[in-house]
């Protein structure tokens, strides 16, 4: 069985020498591409790390690791991670690739927000993909929300969009999260589609936030898609899941400073509760535990 | 995000040290193994597999068996290649068939990876070969997940069996073994047990999935794994393996543009084969896995070959100035017709080069039927002349003629004949040069070459491909280079090669080439 790997026991165990040598730096960049870091992040982490240490002369594995940690915490936490949402009715888009946790995120989201005393209703705007507005609607029951489904089979997404920003206006209802199909980048067609989606959106009232969300598990394919996601529907925030898994998501540094998007949520199963606020703090930490 | 663009920069940088280098030194591969290797970091290889991939390479190119035409960082690009094709293609294999119906194939895998899809696109596929599917609903976890399945089921004209509901009802491994009997008292052929998605680390789920294939036995467990994961993939592949065990690995979402560099490590770290492809979402985007097109897209090979070309300058952007001049002044001599034969030679001999390609196995017959040391044997009789007789083959009477054939250990007849396909040669080149289509002996006429109009520019730099297709590009760039000796219009036309043709030199072109060198 596959257990999460500690970066904190990989440097205690190298760094349990007196000395920080080649070989040193050599397990830390290890550790740091394992993490989904990438080359290029690795690299700078690194040559900060180096000054670091030159600078303050330790040599002990336990403050090398705390180093990294506040380094990785001071990095992530140069962004905003609160969700904007004073309009009303204040409209969520969530977007991203196949697979990532969107339509699961949503019905987290519903009951977060619906727990903190908002009222909520859910579009199933996902009318490409088999039983996906069923799938929504299960979890708006679960989060105890009100869910518009499409009216017609393979319904226009932008048009069932509009009809969730009428069902609020109409109903009062505080927020709005729109479900969208999934859609790989590279699809032209499809990433216009999601613009139109917002400008359609935007008839009514101004998009509140756009979430993009990203599978933990994504390698440095995820800046590809944060960077065209952003051009083709104005991200402004980014939702991090699968976090319970093996994998670190450490992809979403170089995201996070190439895009300026910050990411304001993290999924961590796929239960209800299973979803918190971006912490920077104790993502550093998990990073480096 | 880098891209292996980058990687081109950087070693065509280090290769201008590099060229004209024969033999191979530790630092000589260390600085291209070193790019190769962030570019597979940046392909999302995992890094224990990019170590372990690095270290073979790097023993192989400082071994004997090394190729002494083509320079040390083109020897090692093409290890790599040859490396990622062998480990990528390594077990493959065709769907294993039960001998006694039904067939059981079990999909194993991450959420999201896009088993439920790939369950419909199997379904779809084995139908159309006469077979009798079954779909077997057995994620009773996500919501509407059996849902899903009975939906694709439809839209593949296919049975689905889902005795549950789902949604938190229902036991998945009942359902499974259910199902075989199901299958057999209606006489199903195969059965698809789609499963719900589940974690490497969630040892319960990772418990559920061995006893749905304890109770099934299945000839297939196909794990499923999305092309944009990252470092995570060796960890996965590895529970995965460990606690349901697979027989097959299924790549999905290759329509997207990441990489894919998992499927080195998956093949790398567990030694099963890849069999399929899934390349989008509709239920006919599915197709057997093809290594050398893996390989070309995690090392971008598109890129590779545009540097090898580069990085060949099997002639100087002067040589090509000056030999251009000579065929539009009627002055090319045997002395540049020697040079030009050399060149061909330099490029690492065609078959290496060409062995590169994508697709390239096709051509393996004529390559093998290449033979360079006919260049070599005309090198030998031109080299047996005398500069005089260089520059006028008019001056080769008989006597001559058998002092350098003497000379070369090679007959009279072979120096005429030299002779004879240099005059054809130099009377074609001419031709081209002022911007007229030349008669190929064993070709006919040749479209599409109407373009030479004795350009002095030296062989373009940005004159690699465009095509968005790594393979064609690579091939397409591969014909360039090879017939960008000589003008900058007439691409090799000396040799009866066809400018840049997309797909890279016909038998028939390979046939013509033979035949000016004599041999056919």
């Amino acid at each position: 069985m596959a257990s999460k790997w500690s970066l904190g026991a990989k440097l205690k165990g190298m760094f349990g020498r007196a000395t920080i040598d080649d070989e040193t730096w050599d397990d830390l960049e290890s550790t740091l591409l394992s993490a989904d870091f990438g080359p290029d992040v690795a690299d700078q982490v690194i040559a900060q790390m180096r000054d670091m240490v030159a600078k303050s002369g330790v040599t002990d594995s336990a403050d090398v690791v705390r180093l990294l940690r506040e380094l990785l915490e001071e990095r992530l936490a140069r962004f905003d991670t609160t969700l904007k949402l004073s309009e009303r009715p204040a409209v969520i888009l969530v977007v991203g690739v196949n697979g990532v946790g969107k339509t699961t995120t949503i019905g987290k989201l519903a009951r977060f927000i619906s727990s903190a005393g908002r009222s909520v209703v859910v579009g199933a705007a996902d009318t490409f993909r088999a039983a996906a507005v069923d799938q929504l609607a299960t979890w708006a029951e679960r989060a105890g929300v009100e869910v518009v489904r499409p009216q017609s089979d393979g319904q226009d997404p932008a048009s069932v969009a509009f009809q969730t920003v009428e069902f609020a206006k109409n109903n009062g209802t505080d927020i709005v999260i729109v479900d969208t199909a999934g859609r790989l980048q590279t699809k032209s067609g499809l990433m216009d589609e999601l613009s139109k989606i917002r400008r359609v959106i935007e008839k009514q009232v101004p998009v509140s936030e756009v979430l993009l969300v990203l599978d933990a598990t994504t390698g440095q394919n995820g800046l590809a898609q944060a960077e065209a996601f952003l051009e083709h529907a104005g991200v402004t925030g980014l939702v991090l899941t699968k976090l319970d898994g093996s994998a670190k998501g450490g992809f979403v540094l170089a995201v996070q400073e190439r895009t300026g998007i910050p990411v304001k949520l993290v999924g961590t199963g796929e239960g209800l509760g299973d979803l918190s606020g971006f912490n920077p703090v104790s993502f550093a930490a998990q990073l480096v535990e | 995000m880098a891209t292996f663009s980058d990687l081109s920069s950087r070693l065509t940088d280090s290769l201008k040290n590099l060229r004209g280098k024969g033999k191979l030194s530790p630092a000589d591969v260390d600085g291209t193994v070193r790019e190769i290797r962030r570019a597979l970091l940046d392909a999302d290889v995992s890094l224990d597999v990019v170590k372990d991939f690095t270290g073979r390479v790097r023993e192989r190119a400082l071994g004997d068996d090394v190729s002494k035409a083509l320079n040390p960082a083109q020897q090692v690009v093409q290890i790599v290649n040859d490396e990622l094709v062998t480990i990528l293609g390594g077990e493959q294999r065709r769907l294993e068939f039960a001998k006694k119906p039904p067939t059981v194939i079990m999909l194993a895998g991450l959420q999201g990876a896009g088993k439920t899809t790939l369950a419909g696109k199997l379904a779809k596929y084995l139908a159309k070969d006469k077979h009798t599917p079954l779909l077997v609903a057995c994620d009773l976890q996500r919501p509407n997940a059996v849902n899903q399945l009975q939906v694709v089921g439809e839209k593949a004209g296919v049975a689905v069996f889902a005795p549950e509901p789902g949604n938190g009802v229902g036991d998945p491994v009942k359902v499974a073994k259910q199902s075989i009997k199901y299958a057999q008292d209606k006489v199903y052929d195969v059965v698809i047990i789609d499963t719900a998605g589940r974690l490497g680390v969630d040892a319960e789920l990772m418990k559920q999935a061995s006893d749905i294939r304890k109770a099934t036995d299945p000839d297939e467990v196909l794990f499923v794994i999305d092309a944009m994961i990252g470092q995570d993939a060796i960890a996965t592949a590895k529970a995965f393996q460990e606690g349901v065990d697979f027989t097959g690995v299924v790549l999905s979402k290759l329509d997207g543009d990441a990489r894919g560099g998992a499927a080195l490590s998956v093949v790398s770290s567990t030694g099963r084969p890849i069999l399929f492809a899934s390349t989008g979402e509709s239920l006919d985007e599915f197709e057997p896995f093809y290594p050398d097109r893996m390989a070309s897209r995690i090392l971008d090979l598109g890129d590779i070959l545009t540097l090898i070309e580069q990085a060949q300058e099997a002639f100087d952007a002067d040589e090509a100035t000056k030999m251009a001049e000579k065929f539009k002044t009627d002055t090319f001599t045997l002395n540049d017709f020697l040079s030009q034969m050399q060149q061909l030679k330099k490029m690492g001999s065609l078959k290496n080069m060409m062995g590169m390609l994508p697709g390239a196995g096709k051509m393996k017959d004529q390559l093998d039927n290449f033979d360079e040391k006919e260049i070599t044997r005309t090198e030998a009789i031109i080299q047996s002349m005398t500069p005089a007789e260089r520059d006028n083959t008019k001056l080769l009477n008989g006597s001559r003629r058998l002092r350098i054939a003497k000379g070369s250990g090679m007959t009279v007849t072979d120096v005429n004949a030299l002779v004879n396909r240099f005059e054809q040669a130099a009377k074609m080149m001419k031709t081209v040069a002022k911007g007229g289509v030349p008669q190929v002996p064993g070709m006919g006429q040749m479209a599409g070459l109407a373009h030479g109009k004795g350009r002095s520019a030296a062989p373009a730099k940005k004159k690699g491909s465009k095509s968005g297709n790594p393979a064609k590009r690579a091939a397409e760039n591969a014909g360039l280079a090879v017939a960008a000796s000589g003008s900058g219009g007439a691409s090799g036309a000396g040799f009866g090669l066809g400018a840049g043709k997309p797909g890279g030199p016909t038998p028939e072109e390979l046939d013509a080439l033979q035949k000016f060198l004599g041999k056919g």
